[in-house]
């Protein structure tokens, strides 16, 4: 064979293969039916639509990615993509995580207004049993969509936190806000915000104390750009150890982007960032308690 | 290299377990359930575990453990990965001297290194562990034991926890009689409770997990300050070496070389693709990927450890 067609069918695998990655690995029949007889789904959606009606119409308009297979159970990326292009008339709203099996299923609820530009998210979650994962969208109009998958993972939540106890405990609230310096107006710019904070849950045991460490986690963030929300997020300790989260904002002008984040002991955590002066660079954080 | 101030009677004891202990495997236990043990030097056992992850055909045995013998009595360094490990390691301690338990050390909180002490419990040895052993044994060690029954099922009963009674915040020494170990706890490395003890009687360092050979170095703590202790290790003088994990008869320091590689080029990995602007999901296929030959294990920790450092680095 020569080095021509060997090119060929190397450059023809690899496109293959990248075609097979991409596509959502599909549910295996015990895992789908586990996602579809859920209990606890049945009484959250309950909860939070009532008797509104769900289009399970999975992967149309949201883009659900999470591994099958957790590395490390306490830090799982997950990203919830939209693909629908935003009017003032019709945008997504709300994107609501759900992990069924987790002690708080109700892992987070995003918020999104014209000025996101796109209604994405990407951050790390704490998954505690083998379980369903759901993306749900919703709509400014009420409409419901939902895209569902399922991941084997465990301990994530009832692991207690991380690597450098002394050095998480210094750090409590320093933020990182970034947006790439290249700032295109009118158009979705990427921001990455990190926060460092414990998260944790309240469901490790000290063994010394035979006591629960109280739980001490982020609630909630908000963000706007030039006095105007762009995203929120009201989250609970199904975030990893150092929230981090990855969304858009829609610039039209330069300004500046804030973000705010509370936590559990009514503290909170500022960062500013100017934008399209001239290079972002982030600025330092400032605590404002 | 003999101390001359050891009972003669030991020392031909010891000379004929060196003959025993080199002729047969390594892992495996003899007819009486005992450890078996290589003397590396005068006086210091090493029983070198598995290249596994625990199982129940393995019963947690997987990681590097011994004991070091005094005039006066005898420490303990780790104690494996389950009471049935602790009891063979004891069981081989005995067969070797009748000398008192004083100490058992225990070099950081992972659960192959820990789970066995109750094996020693009835000898009334001191415990000892890094200053910040406590706290990380009170976080981690449910977990720990949840995944021992899951991982080695009947094997694990009755293995528990037992915090250190003394505790190393810089230094210390223990005295075995004519024997003193120096006692060292590190800045947060492999993990944030790292130990090593050196003896300067036979000069050596054993580096339990600051050292991984063969197999895959598990990072549980910080990239940069393992890299640092590496930096710092590589100065300091030892005869003999022991690593955590794999083999004994390593050379000094060029034993840390292989696995310095491996945490640079991850280091590295990751700082491009943060630079890159690439998420973490994408990041863990791909980092020290160049390395997968030289490791074993590789597949089953890579990934876990790329994760750790990407959310140590990205806030750099």
């Amino acid at each position: 064979m020569n080095a021509t067609v060997r090119a060929f069918l190397a450059c023809t695998l690899l496109m293959a293969g990248a075609l097979v990655q991409a596509e959502p690995r599909k549910a295996s029949p015990a895992e789908t039916a586990a996602i579809e007889s859920s209990e606890i789904w049945a009484k959250i959606q309950a909860q939070l639509f009532g008797q509104r009606k769900i289009d399970p119409n999975t992967d149309s308009l949201i883009e659900f990615d999470v591994p099958a297979r957790a590395d490390d159970a306490a830090v799982v990326p997950v990203s919830l993509r939209t693909r629908m292009t935003a009017t003032p008339e019709r945008f997504v709203s709300r994107l609501y995580l759900i992990i069924d099996k987790n002690p708080s299923p109700i892992s987070a609820v995003f918020s999104f207004t014209p000025d996101s530009g796109r209604a994405d998210i990407e951050t790390r979650v704490r998954v505690e049993q083998y379980t369903p994962i759901r993306a749900i969208a919703e709509l400014n109009t009420g409409e419901l969509y939902m895209a569902a998958r399922f991941i084997k993972a465990s301990g994530g939540c009832s692991a207690p936190a991380g690597k450098d106890a002394e050095a998480a405990l210094a750090n409590i609230g320093k933020m990182r806000l970034r947006v790439d310096p290249e700032v295109r107006f009118n158009e979705p710019n990427l921001v990455q915000l990190m926060v460092s904070h414990p998260n944790t849950s309240g469901l490790s045991m000290d063994q010394v104390s035979r006591l629960y460490a109280p739980a001490y986690y982020v609630r909630s963030v908000a963000v706007s750009y030039g006095g105007k929300p762009v995203f929120s997020a009201d989250v609970d300790f199904s975030i990893s150890e150092n929230p981090h989260f990855r969304f858009y904002f829609l610039p039209r002008t330069p300004g500046e982007l804030k973000a705010e984040v509370l936590d559990t002991q009514d503290k909170s955590f500022v960062a500013r960032l100017a934008v399209g002066e001239r290079s972002a660079s982030a600025a330092p954080a400032t605590d404002a308690r | 290299m003999l101390d001359r101030r050891l009972p003669p009677h030991a020392v031909l004891v010891m000379a004929a377990l060196a003959f025993v202990c080199t002729a047969s495997a390594q892992a495996s236990d003899d007819r009486t359930g005992a450890l078996a043990m290589q003397e590396i030097a005068a006086g210091i056992y090493v029983h070198i575990g598995a290249h596994e992850e625990p199982a129940a055909a393995n019963r947690g045995d997987v990681a590097n453990i011994g004991f070091i013998i005094g005039e006066r009595c005898v420490a303990v360094v780790d104690t494996g990965a389950s009471l049935a490990v602790g009891q063979a390691l004891r069981a081989a301690l005995r067969t070797v001297t009748p000398l008192p338990v004083c100490f058992v050390i225990n070099t950081h909180v992972h659960p192959d290194h820990i789970l066995g002490n109750a094996a020693f419990r009835d000898d009334h040895p001191t415990f000892v562990g890094h200053a910040r052993l406590p706290a990380a044994m009170a976080a981690k060690g449910p977990i720990y034991q949840r995944a021992l029954a899951r991982d080695i099922g009947p094997a694990a009963e009755g293995s528990e926890l037992i915090a250190p009674d003394q505790t190393v915040v810089e230094r210390s020494e223990l005295d075995l009689g004519g024997r003193v170990l120096q006692l060292r706890a590190w800045k947060t490395a492999h993990t944030d409770n790292d130990l090593t003890v050196f003896d300067r009687a036979t000069g050596t360092l054993w580096l339990s997990d600051l050292l991984f050979a063969e197999r895959i170095p598990v990072l549980d703590g910080s990239i940069r300050g393992w890299l640092a202790a590496i930096d710092e290790l590589s100065a300091l003088p030892a005869r003999y070496v022991v690593p955590g994990h794999g083999s004994l008869n390593l050379p000094w320091p060029q034993a840390l070389a292989p696995q310095r590689a491996y945490l640079a080029t991850l280091a590295a990995d990751i700082r491009q693709a943060l630079a890159e602007g690439r998420t973490l999901a994408r990041t863990v296929e791909t980092a020290a990927a160049a390395e997968r030959g030289k490791w074993l294990l590789f597949d089953a920790y890579n990934r876990r450890n790329a994760a750790a450092a990407f959310a140590e680095l990205e806030w750099e």
